[in-house]
């Protein structure tokens, strides 16, 4: 068996710290919480947009609206996987025009997922501006999307794995680096359910 | 967790875990037809052939406007009008439309097992929209649907089918799915409505449907289809009515939070009163909203799924 490095980019406390970080940076570039709403992409985007949301609300003393959002039916590739990826239920229960929206996702990596995500939040309606923060940014873009706010931005190869990891979902609050010790294993693909998540846990 | 199969001909051997699968989907679906701009690109530069070789309204123009909200794009057929009434067999139709590359055919039939010959003769997804007495699958999996989110579960609730059980393709659909959801399933109906070995589907059998009906949760009534009846099956449509029609004073037989269903078109006055169709615990136009949730689901879950190599 190969050992497979990996290290901890984020724990706990840094988790905080960056989302943290993050809200006061959204505050500062959009001069307050009064138009903002945060939008989480499933799975741990959706979790992490509750926590902007609610940093973003003790910060001001205000309530910001948040939604989620299942971009799966936006993919580009959704017919060239064997199988369709789990749908989950799209959640914007305002009204999106003329709002700030910030995007938030776990993992930044070829920016497909972004893609999908502005057609999908176009499809209900004309926001003034989307803005997307994600806790890491681990480069290797494949079309022209760039992050607005970053918790942190780790070099990687393409093989290599990034893995956040959610109390709400997984039971702790860790980013882990993995750095990919042998190339195309077998079995490789099945290695991304331990994190107990459909899709997205590995990135 | 994903389909077995990349056909759906019929909910017999279909697992609980599909079907919540299904239903699951369904409900994620549900939202997009809330919304203001109903469509997704999911299905873009896909072509859906929608097949009808009987007359439909609701199943046809939801399964028509399924494949819109999710872009594929669609070609519908029917028997008047097409080249069946030159002589053109099923086979030689079919084999013609797919040489114009489609990929989900949608057939309805009067021929029991038509859609699973489809499955012999051509290499699209085919989903059975209802083929003679044998299955009409998502009409089942509508009722489900609608069953689930009233009640938040399908398991332990009693459900009763009411009507001609013999020619319907809506109960055996029920029927298959329910028992695998864990649901109680009556079947009532005139004995000359009931099938040969009824008592194979291993679920209640009524002839008596004030007994049947008795501390169900969910009444489903199914239409007397009066095209199908060979002479003589029921003495007279008012004395169904008499008999089995489902009228306001039966209604006090249910249990509490009772539901009253029809899978369309009805017969107003013959197998359900309009009082009771128009109640208050009808859900009979939801049925009919949550069919085109469900069939997106249907079609989703479908779609791209290629020949399997077991």
């Amino acid at each position: 068996m190969p050992t497979i490095k990996s290290e901890t980019i984020l724990n706990q406390k840094g988790m905080v710290r960056a989302i943290t970080r993050i809200a006061h940076e959204i505050l500062e570039r959009n001069n307050g919480a009064e138009t903002l709403a945060v939008v989480g992409i499933f799975t741990r985007g959706a979790e992490l947009a509750k926590r902007i949301a609610k940093k973003i609300g003790q910060i001001e003393g205000v309530d910001i609206p948040v939604g989620f959002l299942d971009i799966n039916l936006y993919r580009d590739d959704v017919h060239t996987k064997l199988d369709q990826p789990i749908i989950q239920k799209t959640e914007i229960l305002f009204d999106i025009v003329d709002r700030n929206i910030i995007l938030v996702d776990d993992v930044l990596f070829t920016g497909r997922t972004i893609r999908s995500a502005l057609d999908a939040l176009i499809d209900f309606g004309r926001p003034r501006s989307i803005q997307l923060a994600v806790l890491v940014d681990r480069g290797h873009r494949e079309l022209p999307i760039r992050p607005d706010y970053v918790g942190k931005n780790i070099p990687t190869s393409k093989d290599d794995k990034v893995q956040v990891r959610l109390v709400e979902i997984d039971k702790e609050d860790i980013v882990i680096f993995e750095k990919s010790g042998l190339k195309k294993a077998k079995g490789k693909k099945s290695t991304g359910k331990k994190s107990g998540s459909k899709r997205g846990g590995k990135k | 967790m994903k389909l077995k199969s990349r056909h759906l001909l019929g909910l017999e051997g279909v697992t609980p875990e599909e079907i919540t699968l299904i239903l699951d989907t369904a409900e994620s679906f549900r939202e997009i037809i809330e919304r203001p701009i109903k469509k997704v690109p999911t299905l873009r530069g896909m072509t859906v052939l929608n097949l009808f070789y009987e007359p439909s309204t609701r199943t046809k123009i939801s399964f028509e406007l399924a494949e819109k909200r999710l872009s594929a794009d669609t070609i519908s057929f029917s028997k008047s009008t097409s080249s069946v009434k030159k002589g053109e067999s099923l086979k030689d139709t079919v084999r013609n439309i797919e040489a114009l590359k489609i990929n989900m055919i949608v057939i309805r039939h009067s021929s029991s097992g038509a859609p699973y010959f489809l499955t012999q003769c051509t290499d699209s997804n085919i989903i059975n929209a209802g083929d003679g007495r044998h299955e009409h699958p998502t009409q089942a999996l509508l009722d489900m649907f609608t069953i689930r989110r009233k009640y938040k579960k399908l398991k332990g609730l009693r459900v009763a089918l009411i009507g001609d059980i013999k020619h319907s393709r809506v109960v055996r659909s029920n029927i298959w799915g329910l028992k695998a959801m864990g649901a109680s399933v009556a079947i009532c109906g005139p004995s000359t409505l009931l099938p040969y070995e009824v008592e194979k589907f291993g679920v209640d059998v009524y002839t008596n449907v004030d007994e049947a009906i008795d501390g169900a949760d969910v009444v489903n009534i199914m239409r007397i289809q009066l095209e199908r009846q060979e002479a003589g099956l029921f003495p007279s449509q008012r004395e169904y009515t008499n008999l089995f029609g489902i009228t306001k004073e039966r209604l006090k037989l249910l249990n509490k939070n009772f539901t009253i269903m029809h899978p369309g078109p009805m017969n107003r006055g013959t197998e359900i009163s309009s009082e009771v169709a128009d109640s208050k615990s009808s859900v009979i136009l939801e049925q009919v909203t949550n069919g085109q949730a469900v069939r997106m689901a249907v079609l989703y879950l479908l779609s791209g799924k290629k020949e399997e190599t077991e």
